[in-house]
């Protein structure tokens, strides 16, 4: 596999994997506020 | 029949990396998007009040389950995938993926989506989606897809408990209703099912899968798949029976479901791989339709 098109896929999955956790961190601290009646 | 064993050193790609894409195929997204709209319909129908936060959170666990339980399916079949033409070319057995990230990957998936669920919604509903992630994982696709003829029947009830999982996390409980929703679902998978195996008939004897039609022959299929629906269409009137679901949904199932009667009969008399596929698409439509009514019944009802 060629160098660059292997760092673009690398690159692909860093930004889908950074998305899911920021959503993760997004739905845990709205859940919290859920929980404790703020929402 | 003889068990196929599962391959356990794949011919890995050594100059492919496997992508982002590579990993969302591993989650079975179609049979994800069926599962998503089943329990959607489950909290709808669920008696209760739910904070839409907490909603999407129990269908975002329940999804990213059935995801996780696809992923480890592939990751066990890869060496039955790889024999047939229509599975062939997913990740594993393309060798794109190496199955031991395909393992992780599902676990990984599962644990999270059990402890969101618990720590979130409630345990009941979390303790339903582990239930639901071992049922389809260790009973159907270990123990009882190369074994019996019945796989699909037994097997059938993990892709059944979404409505339930999700009724759970409304009520906190397990009630006859939410039964109800299981049975359709589970009556409702032999005949969906066994129309796919009508068709794809090569494919599971090049496998080993000892699918009905493989074992018993064609014609026990057709006739089962009668037999099934002819069990299946009183069970879709139970919501109504039980005052659940309303008039048009009663309708809907009556119509939908004679439909569906009148199908198997003409396939159990022609034996044409063409009325096979139309029951197979005819019976995708057919959940849908059941569950869109039922649920979009009572969205309406509450907003008059």
């Amino acid at each position: 596999m060629p160098l660059h098109e292997e760092h673009k896929k690398r690159a692909g999955r860093n930004y889908a994997l950074a998305g899911v956790l920021l959503g993760m961190v997004a739905l845990f601290f709205v859940v919290t506020l859920v929980k404790y009646g703020v929402m | 029949m003889q068990m196929a064993a599962p391959i356990i050193n794949q011919n890995v790609r050594e100059d492919y990396l496997p992508g982002a894409g590579d990993f969302f195929a591993l989650l079975k997204p179609r049979v994800m998007s069926l599962v998503i709209f089943t329990a959607f319909i489950g909290l709808v129908m669920a008696p209760g009040d739910i904070h839409p936060v907490i909603a999407f959170t129990a269908i975002l666990c329940i999804a990213v389950g059935a995801g996780a339980s696809g992923c480890l399916n592939m990751w066990y079949e890869a060496d039955l995938d790889a024999r047939m033409k229509r599975t062939a070319n997913r990740p594993i057995p393309s060798g794109r993926m190496d199955p031991q990230t395909a393992l992780h990957f599902g676990v990984a998936l599962s644990t999270a989506s059990v402890l969101l669920m618990g720590l979130m919604v409630n345990m009941v509903a979390a303790a339903l989606l582990l239930m639901t992630i071992l049922f389809y994982v260790v009973v159907y696709t270990i123990w009882l897809k190369r074994r019996t003829s019945m796989n699909i029947v037994i097997g059938g009830a993990a892709g059944a408990f979404p409505p339930m999982i999700a009724w759970a996390a409304v009520t906190g409980g397990v009630s006859l209703e939410s039964v109800v929703l299981f049975g359709i679902i589970f009556m409702w998978t032999p005949p969906h099912f066994w129309s796919l195996s009508l068709f794809a008939c090569k494919d599971y004897k090049a496998a080993g899968i000892p699918m009905l039609p493989v074992v018993a022959g064609e014609g026990v299929t057709r006739k089962q798949i009668l037999i099934y629906t002819l069990l299946m269409v009183p069970v879709t009137m139970l919501p109504w029976i039980m005052g659940f679901a309303g008039p048009v949904y009663a309708i809907t199932a009556a119509v939908s479901g004679a439909i569906f009667i009148w199908l198997s009969i003409s396939l159990a008399r022609n034996k044409d791989i063409k009325t096979a596929k139309k029951t197979f698409f005819y019976s995708i439509f057919y959940l849908f339709i059941l569950f869109a009514v039922m649920g979009g019944e009572i969205i309406i009802g509450r907003m008059i």
